[in-house]
């Protein structure tokens, strides 16, 4: 349904040193998906969904919607388009029923057509207690709510979301998760950016993790995280160990079958960080700590997450990449850049 | 939340395509209605923008009141020889600040809103913006000559009232034109406000909103013999002093005599101008 190839785009470059933005970005994104595009600030998903919603020109590379150009038919595009952008766009003046009645105004809807989606609309975000105050006095997630509305007023096939829940309170959240899902049930195509693992974990039938501009990992969460195989055990032996009980559990622990991986963490009082081919292992380490009489004050075991996914690819976690990253973007530029 | 309504299946291909000009007429109007409702919720600027031109015809008028008679050309008093520099000045004023919104719509990412929308012209936010300072502009002018009226400067007549207004659309188009270019061109709403502190002024005392020419300099009548200003400001004083024809000179600029047509004449390939340079920049989106 939508198809980015080898997109590119530079920011800046007269004053300060040229950010590139996105480095030959492909994705593909099947019809009827709900699809997640995760990578850290500053990664390129905002520049990738604008250019994808025909705000931004790439500087090299092809976008298509549903098989029409975008770069060529942009008006055929925007119809088959509902992007709701990450600053929450909305007129403090007006109330949201006639913001919604703007919107569809500028998407040529007939009058009869405009009522009963914005009455649709209304009740299916919960926004019918406050639709007809000033949206000036609207809360952070009554805004994204009302974004949302205006974005799907027009029923659009594809619908494009920046950043959805970034600080909205858990009741608005969970009411566009669930309208999300159901969008994608009833077939509409959703592509919603993230820098929340989990949200991309709950939401997303597939995802792409977006790094430096370019995708380092495509597919389903469950195949993703299923590639990486086994599962992450940590393993105390007390609160507080010591760097030679630690190495000596170490030892034990690498001498056991299906143990690929230990990794001693010393910043969380020498606990043992480990990688089991199964969860049968972790019975077996049990019984060999028993046997060498060590005591076991915590073992946690869990599946590997998409964070795991971002560590192998990149060698470093996602929020180590939003820290590094952060010095080095030119938000004036960006900025500069998103005021069309 | 409610259970899932049939109304979010993806719309169907959409079969023929309504008339451009019945989507341009729908957009425009729902943009121009936006303004008006901010209007009417945010009245301030409207009270000020009718109050300041009555103060400047009460107090400008007043300054000269004692001048000598016959001192201007037709021997006309100052207060009737202002009255029509006020009128354009105010529409001026009003165009020349039509950006400001633009720019805030750009500032907030409203505007956004717009482009991603499949606008059939994105003319149609210059149409909204002009149609609303044109409205604007046509309560200012009233107010100007009921008062100019009261004060005893007259009154123009059936035909002179419909030069008034098509000189004020003109040149309102085409300054809205012009605004509406800088919002996009410059980076923010402090050089758009800067642009317009420094445009201001100066065009007024450079045109014959104040003085004819014949009081000024050589240089400066060249200057306001050019300025834009001045070609909607004649016509306007011409329908102001009763019968006239539009084939009647009325101005005489050191390059020659000007009729009331050829001037607006002029302020209209100002306006088409304006609009032509213009498009493009709403357009450059994907180029």
């Amino acid at each position: 349904m939508i198809e980015l190839e080898h997109l590119s785009k530079r920011f800046g470059g007269r004053k300060v040193a040229p950010v590139q933005a996105l480095d030959d970005l492909s994705l593909s994104v099947p019809a009827g998906s709900l699809y997640g595009l995760l990578g850290p600030n500053g990664a390129g998903k905002t520049t990738a969904l604008r250019i994808l919603c025909t705000l931004l020109a790439p500087d090299a590379g092809q976008v298509r919607v549903a098989g029409v150009d975008a770069l060529a038919e942009p008006r055929a595009v925007r119809r088959l388009l509902g992007y709701v952008a990450q600053e929450v766009a909305i007129d403090k003046i007006l109330t949201g029923r006639e913001l919604l009645h703007l919107q569809a105004a500028l998407h040529h809807m007939g009058a009869v057509d405009r009522l009963e989606r914005t009455a649709e609309l209304i009740e299916l975000l919960a926004m019918g207690d406050w639709i007809d105050r000033r949206c000036g006095s609207y809360s952070g997630g009554m805004r994204r709510r009302l974004d949302l509305a205006a974005g799907l007023l027009h029923r659009p096939r594809v619908l494009v979301l920046d950043e959805p829940t970034v600080g909205l309170d858990i009741e608005s959240r969970a009411t566009i998760w669930q309208v999300l899902r159901q969008l994608r049930d009833q077939g509409t195509t959703v592509l919603l950016s993230s820098h929340y693992l989990e949200e991309v974990d709950a939401l997303a039938d597939r995802l792409a993790i977006i790094d430096g501009g370019r995708v380092i990992a495509e597919g389903t969460p469950a195949a993703l995280k299923g590639a990486l195989g086994g599962d992450r055990v940590t393993l105390r032996v007390r609160e507080f160990s010591d760097e030679q009980e630690a190495s000596r559990v170490r030892d034990l622990l690498q001498a056991c079958r299906g143990v690929r991986q230990v990794v001693v963490n010393r910043a969380q009082g020498y606990s043992l960080n480990l990688v089991v081919e199964d969860s049968g292992v972790v019975e077996t380490l049990r019984q060999q700590l028993a046997e060498a009489q060590l005591p076991v004050f915590a073992l946690a075991q869990s599946r590997p997450s998409l964070d795991d996914v971002y560590l192998q690819a990149t060698g470093r976690t996602l929020s180590d990449a939003e820290l590094s990253v952060a010095g080095r973007r030119d938000l004036k530029e960006e900025r500069k850049q998103s005021m069309r | 939340m409610t259970s899932a309504s049939p109304s979010l299946t993806p719309m169907p291909a959409a079969s023929g395509e309504p008339s451009a000009l019945a989507e341009i007429t729908q957009e425009t109007l729902a943009l121009t209605r936006r303004l008006f409702v901010q209007l009417a919720r945010r009245p301030s600027t409207l009270v000020a923008g009718v109050l300041q031109p009555l103060i400047w015809l009460v107090l400008f008028g007043a300054l000269f009141a004692n001048a000598p008679e016959g001192l201007l050309p037709g021997g006309i008093s100052y207060g009737r020889f202002l009255g029509a520099g006020v009128i354009v000045f105010t529409a001026f004023s009003a165009a020349l600040n039509a950006g400001l919104p633009v720019m805030f719509d750009r500032e907030f990412g409203f505007l956004n809103r717009l482009l991603v929308a499949p606008l059939r012209s994105r003319s149609s936010i210059v149409f909204a913006s002009v149609l609303y300072i044109t409205s604007l502009s046509l309560v200012q002018s009233l107010a100007i000559m009921g008062t100019a009226a009261l004060l005893g400067y007259g009154w123009p007549g059936g035909a002179g009232l419909l030069l008034v207004l098509v000189t004020l659309l003109l040149l309102v188009f085409a300054v809205t034109a012009l605004s509406l270019g800088l919002a996009f061109a410059l980076p923010g709403h402090i050089e758009l406000i800067a642009v317009i502190f420094v445009a201001n002024l100066p065009l007024l005392f450079a045109s014959t909103a104040l003085a004819p020419i014949s009081f000024m300099p050589p240089w400066l009548g060249w200057l306001a013999a050019l300025n834009p200003l001045t070609f909607a400001i004649e016509p306007i004083r011409a329908a102001y002093a009763g019968s006239f024809h539009l084939t009647d000179v009325v101005l005489v600029a050191p390059y020659g005599s000007l009729t009331a047509l050829t001037c607006l004449a002029i302020l209209a390939g100002l306006a088409a101008g304006l609009f032509l340079l213009i498009r493009p920049m709403l357009d450059r989106k994907l180029t």
